[in-house]
């Protein structure tokens, strides 16, 4: 079963005419995932990979049933464009793109919310429910198919930690990336929400990083909910000095908020086992 | 009043704001305060207006609240003092407002602010118009915080912006081109090497420690930071390539942590996903060639195309590793001068 995409999905890819887009559906059907089509207004009517390109979302969707989307659109543009898949109701829609205005993302999350579509991301390696389906642009070799729920806000902590996972002979049932930026589609909370529903589901690795709160509201709703299945969770950025973006645009400690430390103090109270190295998150999803 | 305009909060308390009486007095205080540095931001500016007789002051501000998803009004009649303490203190001293994302802040939701606040009559008209303006603003240059602290009301019953900051949103740069203009000459608080840095695009940040770090991705980076510290090393650097580097920017990325002089050992860690590990080992001899690698430099490489980045690395006489948590240490040992 696993969450939000699987063999089920049939996703389209706008800008698949770009290099990130063109690359990424070769790797992505590669893998076995359903892409049916590809959007770049004025392109349409060429292919990519074997694929359909269309000059709108309406368009592709009509004609190829489409009912997921990925976006490789650059920033200033990609507001359009997710808004053009949220018009459709595509779901999930996972938007890779990174520099985002926040202006921009929260208007595109109040009409998602409106139009009830999931947008994974902005700024995120994307989702995979490995041996089913990967919509995004991590290296798929590194995953398997297993009973733990992985979600992340960073990209190659994401891979580091779902490699260790499979060294560890834990498989995953879905892993994605939350997304960088400080506006996202989905929390933490979301995600355990869909965890807890999901069977095949087992148990969930939080990787989490500074800045905002999503890993206290997260603590907070697993506390409250007796939440049923073992989590264990890594924070990024105890060195990490206040007013200082880490990279990501949502990595920053803004006054008192966002430390890591009251995240990894929050996760403890709540009974979540903090793992203070990638590595360790494995460690303590073995152990039972 | 003669008051430091700097890219950084808090001026008043580390000394940026002074009052004067005469013109003599200001003189004085103009000098005293032009050139001095106020929380490591050099002053080159002042602004000099009218003393306020002051009867109260508010905060209001914009702010981005990242679970609700929306920008959020706060206001208070507990102004001119750390906000956050307020919030956290007396949270119950602080009115919040959300705003419909992609809707305005409308003149009759300011006017029941005003009156939430305290005020009637002319006055509610006043603040309301100013709270109004304040959004707006706010939201057509796409801010991440928008506020003035202290909002003064004067014993003549006026409202002025003692104080207003804003922080715009780097992202949205690209719509703000007059801004950018604007403002270029302003980057005082980067040192020389984070200019260079995002000259280049990189993600840095100077540290004051002496392990020069680069990785690719935020969050690894982070980790490897926390890592080092963890087994008793002390990080130089953030530095993030970002995904899928080529040889080039991995180059750049060892050129500018090297230039700090305080880097004593060079840590280097790729989890290669787009970016390819043979790319990665390509940059780093570009850099030994062209600079010699100065420092001893530990490399973690595991990833896409892993055997041939190895290959490269061991030709050419590097060692590397495969784990996070050995290469740390290692890099911690040579820091501390080990062979």
């Amino acid at each position: 079963m696993a969450i939000l995409v699987g063999s089920g999905t049939k996703a389209i890819v706008q800008n698949i005419t770009g290099s990130q887009g063109t690359f990424h559906t070769k790797l992505m059907l590669g893998y076995g995932t359903k892409i049916v089509g590809g959007v770049t207004p004025g392109k349409g009517g060429r292919q990519v990979e074997g694929v359909p390109v269309f000059d709108t979302v309406n368009e592709a969707v009509s004609k190829t049933g489409a009912n997921a989307s990925i976006i490789f659109v650059p920033a200033p543009f990609a507001r359009d464009a997710t808004l053009e898949a949220v018009s459709h109701g595509l779901n999930p829609i996972v938007v890779i793109t990174e520099g985002i205005p926040v202006r921009d993302s929260m208007d595109l999350m109040a009409r998602a919310k409106e139009k009830g579509c999931v947008i994974v991301g902005p700024n995120t390696p994307g989702i995979i429910t490995p041996g089913e389906c990967k919509l995004g642009i991590m290296p798929s070799h590194l995953f398997k198919r297993g009973e733990v729920g992985l979600a992340s806000r960073s990209g190659t902590l994401t891979y580091e930690i779902a490699a260790s996972l499979s060294r560890a002979s834990l498989g995953q049932s879905t892993c994605l990336g939350l997304g960088g930026d400080p506006i996202v589609g989905l929390s933490f909370v979301d995600i355990l929400e869909m965890f807890r529903k999901d069977p095949e589901t087992k148990s969930v690795a939080l990787v989490g990083e500074i800045g905002g709160n999503a890993e206290e509201l997260a603590a907070q709703y697993i506390k409250e909910t007796k939440y049923p299945k073992p989590v264990a969770a890594y924070v990024a950025g105890r060195t990490a000095p206040p007013g200082k973006r880490m990279g990501h645009a949502g990595a920053i400690i803004m006054g008192k908020t966002g430390t890591a430390e009251s995240k990894l103090e929050a996760l403890k109270a709540a009974g979540v086992k903090v793992a203070l190295k990638p590595g360790e998150i494995a460690t303590l999803l073995s152990k039972k | 009043m003669v008051k430091a305009q700097v890219l950084v909060a808090g001026r008043g308390k580390a000394g940026g704001i002074k009052l004067a009486d005469t013109p003599d007095d200001a003189e004085k205080a103009a000098s005293a305060i032009l050139g001095s540095k106020i929380k490591g931001e050099k002053v080159t500016t002042l602004l000099v207006e009218k003393k306020l007789a002051i009867a109260r002051e508010l905060y209001v501000g914009l702010v981005v609240d990242r679970s609700a998803k929306c920008y959020t009004l706060l206001a208070s009649q507990v102004g001119g003092v750390d906000i956050e303490e307020v919030a956290q203190k007396t949270p119950e001293k602080i009115i919040k407002r959300p705003l419909e994302p992609g809707r305005a802040f409308e003149g009759f939701q300011a006017r029941e602010l005003a009156q939430s606040l305290g005020y009637k009559g002319t006055q509610v008209v006043e603040l309301s118009a100013f709270i109004t303006e304040l959004c707006s603003m706010a939201t057509e240059y796409d801010s991440e915080l928008t506020e003035s602290n202290p909002m003064v009301e004067t014993e003549a019953g006026e409202f002025v912006a003692a104080d207003l900051r804003m922080i715009v949103d780097d992202n949205s740069l690209f719509r703000h081109k007059p801004l950018l203009e604007e403002t270029r000459d302003v980057e005082h608080e980067l040192s020389p090497l984070e200019v260079k840095a995002r000259e280049k695009g990189l993600a840095y940040v100077e540290l004051d420690g002496d392990v020069g770090i680069v990785g690719n991705g935020a969050g690894l980076v982070m980790a490897t930071l926390d890592m080092i510290q963890d087994y008793g090393g002390r990080p130089a650097n953030f530095c993030d390539v970002g995904g899928g580097a080529s040889a080039q920017r991995i180059a750049d990325a060892l050129e500018v942590v090297l230039g700090n002089p305080k880097v004593k050992a060079l840590f280097l860690n790729i989890m290669g996903g787009i970016t390819r590990c043979d790319e990665v080992s390509k940059g780093l001899l570009e850099v030994r060639e062209k600079m010699g690698l100065t420092k001893p430099t530990v490399i973690r490489l595991v990833g896409t195309n892993e055997e041939e980045g190895r290959k490269i690395l061991q030709d050419a006489g590097i060692p590397s590793l495969e784990t996070m948590e050995d290469a740390a240490a290692r890099a911690v040992e040579l820091a501390k001068g080990a062979k």
